[in-house]
Parts: C-alpha cells; structure tokens; sequence
C-alpha cells in the first residue's frame, strides 16, 4: 500500500517550480503558445505541472521531443502497451501531438 | 534576480500593457494587470489560482478558502475501508503562497456583482475585475423529509465532502456488528463523482468480506441502473462480494423515518443497522445568483467557462450544468480550471480567447482495496453545437481490475494535488 505523507516532496516540487523559468512563465506567449501550453496542462492531472512527475507517472518535462511524440503515436495505434495512454492519445490529431510532445520537450529542467 | 534584474524584468514586463506603477521608495512595486479572485481551494479553484499565476504572474490572485487545508474526495473511500488515513489525504494551502497566490482563509458569503466584491464572514470584501468561483456543491436536504435538521444529519451521515463525516462514518462501520447491515442511498444523477458510491460499495464490501463476513450491504440507487462503469462494479459484486453486496435500482429515498431506522422508498420501507445517504445535490450556495439549470446548476459556455448569466465571472468545476457526457469530478475541475484561467487572462491582456479547447476526464475506482479500474475520455469544443464533445474513438474504460492501476490510482491522486496545490 503506496502511503502519502508527501507534503515534503510537494514543496519540493512547488519550489523548483516557482523559480524555475519554463516557458509557462512567459507573460508574452504569442496565441499558439497559449493554446499548446492549455492543451499540455489538462496532461499535467496525471504526470503533475508541466510534466513534473512526482513519481508514479512518468516525468515528460524536458524530454526529447521526438521520444515524447513516438511514444503518443504508438500508443494511438496500441503498439505500445498501455493502461490508458492508448485512450488518451487517441483523442488527439497526429498535429495536436507533435504540438504537445514540443511543449514538454521545451520545459526546462535542472539537470 | 538581482535588483537590477528584477527592475529591467518588470520594467520589459510592465511597459506593454503600460500598467507599471513606481513608487517612491527604493524598493518599488508593479500595480497588478488586474485582481482576480478566486471562491474555493478544491480541485477546480485551487488549480485555478495556481495556473493564473504561473501562465500571468502579473495578475493579483486572491483564493478565499473557509477550510484550513485541502482533504480530498478522491481516495476517501479507502479511510472507510479502513486502508487509509485522512491525513494522508490532506493538503495545505502554503504550496498557492509560494506562487504568489494570496490565501485568505473565510468564508465568502455573498458576491456583489454590481460593485464586483466578495463579501467574506470576517474580513474585508475583496474587490475583482474578474472572479472565478468554484464552489463545489451543497446538499439539498430538503428534499428529504426527515432529514432536513442537523441533528438528523449528524445522525445519517453523507461522507460526500471528504473530512471529519468520512472519519466518524468509518468509526461507524468499524463498530457495527457482525451480520449488521449497511445502506447506501444514492441521488439521481448529475452528482459529484457518478462512479463514487459505486467505489464506495465495493470497498468496504471488501472490509466486510475481511472484517465482518456475515454483514450485508445495500445499495439503494435512485437511478434505474448504475451510473459509471456498470459491467465492471456488477462483476465485482457478483464474484468477489458474493452474498455481502445487494444491489437495487430504481430506489430513490423519499423519505427517512430517524426512530426507526428505516428508509422509505417509492415502493418499500428498508431498515438497516447504518445508512448513509448521499442526498440530492446542486451548485454550492455562493453561486446561487448564477444558477441557470434546473435550479441546480450554473449555466457556463465551453470556451472559457464564464457564466452566462454574468459576464466577467467563470465557474468551474461540479457547480456548473456540464457539457455532454462530462462527470462531475475532481480531474474535470482541475481540466476546467486551466481553460478558465488562459481566458482569463485572454480577455486581461486583450488577446484572443482559443477557440480549441481540449480536456480529458479520467475517474480511477477502487474495486478492492488495492485494485481499481477507470474510465476516461478526450473532449473537443465543436463550434456547431457550442459546447465540448467526446472524442469519438478515444476515451475508454479499464478491461477489468488491476493492482497496476490500483498504483496508478494513487500515482494520479499525489501528481494532481501536487498540480493544483503544489
Ligand atoms: C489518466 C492519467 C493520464 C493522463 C491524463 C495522461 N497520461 Fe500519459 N501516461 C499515463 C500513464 C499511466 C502512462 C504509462 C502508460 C499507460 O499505462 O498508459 C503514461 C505514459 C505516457 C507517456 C510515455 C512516457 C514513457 O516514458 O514511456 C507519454 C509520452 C505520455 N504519457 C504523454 C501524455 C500526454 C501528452 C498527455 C496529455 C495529452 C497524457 N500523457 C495524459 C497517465 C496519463
């Protein structure tokens, strides 16, 4: 049984988050950027704020881009094993994830 | 940042919208773009507060919160089954602070929407030039005669917020006897979380098939059958809680008789050692000036989810009439509360609002105290019908039980309370 006092953890995250400078930070982001970064964020119930995994779910902040966006189009065609992810990717044009898979693969992480 | 930095930072940030104030001191502040205040730290409002700041940290975000901490529904069941602890289900509110979100903890009791402020309990009303209300729901007792006191309430617990009702109601259940039995009382639907009872059954059929084995437990369902993942709960029953479970539709409670201990139905009188009832539901009482649907719900459009009664205010999460095959739940608000926030900050900094919104719904459902299953779907804004859709061909539901998904249930609970809180 997974037990949670994570409160620890999550102000880690929270903090790292704060002060990091993703591109969700930017004031300026032009309308494309705005609505990638929506799309992105309805993700971020399950792999946490801008793909910030606190475990659990795999982490996609930062990632290749390319990996990111192969692993949404096997799982639209059930090539790759899945729980859910085949039932999400699904809901989204081949367009709409090369979109996506981008925006995580910009949020910057510290390495 | 160095000061230096911070001064060019603001200076760049500030000289577009031409809203940089300086005052006289060495240190200075920015005005604000605007004053947003947000009603509820739940699901939909905290990660509400939380994505204003983060996407417009330029924006003053006030959440006005009553409770001291978060609790979640989601995962609630389990403190009943006796498997989890409240604690581990609670969250604080210091997480919003360090994004720069004001945390006032009152109660908002009235909004004026003429002078555009919150009227709280305690403090000073809070001014906005927009406001995002996310209210949750509120129990309408009075549709159930003999229930309509608190001390009938105290008596016929709901459990449906998760808190000091989820602790007593399994104190409850730990000290009904063996061979006892124990009724659920379903609403009609639309309520919070359509698969929760359902959950709610099955696991603590679980602590009874461990704990207290010659028990009984009675689901007494208003709707003509169960409302979420139906083939999934009825396979469970049927096997696993054998002679434990008791399902029976249509058995909406008309009526509840205290002295007796008996719940009326349309058809029948059924008496149990311990009920719970889940009374019928509508928009928490704050909204109630918005409320467009049925008397129930508020009324909101899909881009932005502002009201469409009152302009410039926005409503999230179960408190609004949904779109289409859209449940009432914790991941909905959480997925309402985003496109809220980007049109909110769309209509401040006069950009266009995106005509394409996309959100997703994903309900886990314990099966058993470790295992679980879902259901989930993509949802698209069609222009034609001016509302959000299900994809077609996306979304679906868990073939059967998993102790993986049981770990992804949990993985999910800390990831999205680290999203909205976090
Ligand atoms: C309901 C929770 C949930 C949502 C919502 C969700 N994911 Fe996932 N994601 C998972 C899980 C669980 C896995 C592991 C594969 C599986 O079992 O489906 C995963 C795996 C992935 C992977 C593979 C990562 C790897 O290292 O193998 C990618 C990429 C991914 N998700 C991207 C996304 C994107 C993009 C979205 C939003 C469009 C999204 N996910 C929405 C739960 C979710």
């Amino acid at each position: 049984m997974p037990q949670f006092p994570f409160a620890r953890r999550l102000a880690a995250a929270g903090a790292l988050l704060a002060a990091s400078t993703s591109p969700v930070a930017l004031a300026q982001a032009t309308p494309a950027e705005r609505e990638v970064r929506t799309w992105a964020a309805s993700c971020a119930a399950c792999h946490n704020t801008e793909g910030r995994s606190l475990g659990g779910m795999p982490a996609l902040a930062g990632r290749s881009a390319d990996d990111l966006y192969r692993a949404l189009i096997e799982f639209r065609t059930g090539k790759r094993p899945a729980t859910v992810m085949h039932q999400h990717a699904r809901g989204y044009t081949e367009d709409e994830l090369r979109r996506i898979a981008d925006w995580f693969a910009s949020v910057k992480i510290a390495r | 940042m160095t000061a230096l930095d911070r001064r060019h930072f603001l200076l760049a940030a500030g000289a577009g919208a031409g809203s940089l104030a300086l005052s006289g001191c060495a240190s200075f502040s920015q005005r604000p773009l605007a004053r947003v205040v947000v009603i509820g730290g739940g699901y939909g409002g905290a990660t509400a507060a939380k994505y204003l700041k983060l996407w417009e940290p330029r924006l003053e975000v006030t959440l006005v919160e009553r409770n001291e901490a978060f609790v979640s529904c989601p995962i609630s069941n389990l403190v009943l089954a006796g498997t989890e602890r409240i604690e581990n289900l609670t969250v604080r509110y210091d997480g919003l602070g360090r994004h720069g979100v004001r945390v006032v903890r009152d109660e908002a009791v009235a909004i004026d929407y003429e002078r555009r402020v919150v009227r709280l309990a305690r403090g000073d009303a809070l001014p906005w030039d927009r406001l995002v209300v996310a209210p949750g729901i509120d129990f309408l007792y009075s549709q159930i005669p003999g229930l309509e006191s608190p001390q009938a309430q105290e008596q016929v617990l709901h459990a449906w917020r998760a808190g000091p009702q989820t602790v007593e109601l399994r104190r409850r259940l730990e000290a009904m006897p063996d061979g006892g039995t124990f009724a659920i009382s379903i609403p009609r639907a639309p309520y919070r979380c359509p698969p929760g009872p359902y959950e709610r059954a099955s696991v603590v059929a679980d602590y009874f098939r461990k704990a207290k084995p010659r028990s009984k437990l009675l689901i007494l369902d208003a709707n003509p059958d169960v409302t979420s993942k139906p083939a999934l709960f009825k396979a469970v029953w049927a096997e696993r809680y054998k002679g434990i479970v008791e399902y029976r539709p249509n058995s909406e409670l008309v009526e509840f008789d205290l002295r007796n201990r008996t719940a009326r139905l349309q058809v029948e009188d059924v008496k149990a050692d311990l009920f719970n009832v889940i009374p019928p539901q509508r928009a928490g009482r704050i909204a109630e000036g918005l409320i467009t649907v049925n008397r129930q719900w508020v009324g909101v459009e899909f881009l932005g989810f502002e009201s469409q009664k009152i302009p410039g205010v926005h409503v999230i999460g179960d408190a609004i009439a949904a779109a289409p095959a859209m449940p009432k739940s914790g991941f909905m608000a959480n997925n309402h509360a985003k496109v809220a926030a980007a049109a909110v900050i769309a209509r401040i900094t006069g950009q266009p609002v995106s005509e394409s919104p996309i959100i997703a719904n994903t309900c886990y459902s314990f099966l058993t105290t470790t295992e679980a299953v879902h259901v989930a779907s993509v949802h698209k804004y069609d222009p034609k019908q001016k509302t959000l859709v299900p994809v077609p061909g996306a979304g679906g539901l868990s073939p059967g039980r998993t102790e993986l998904e049981g770990q992804y249930a949990y993985a999910w609970a800390r990831n999205i309370w680290a999203d909205a809180l976090g």
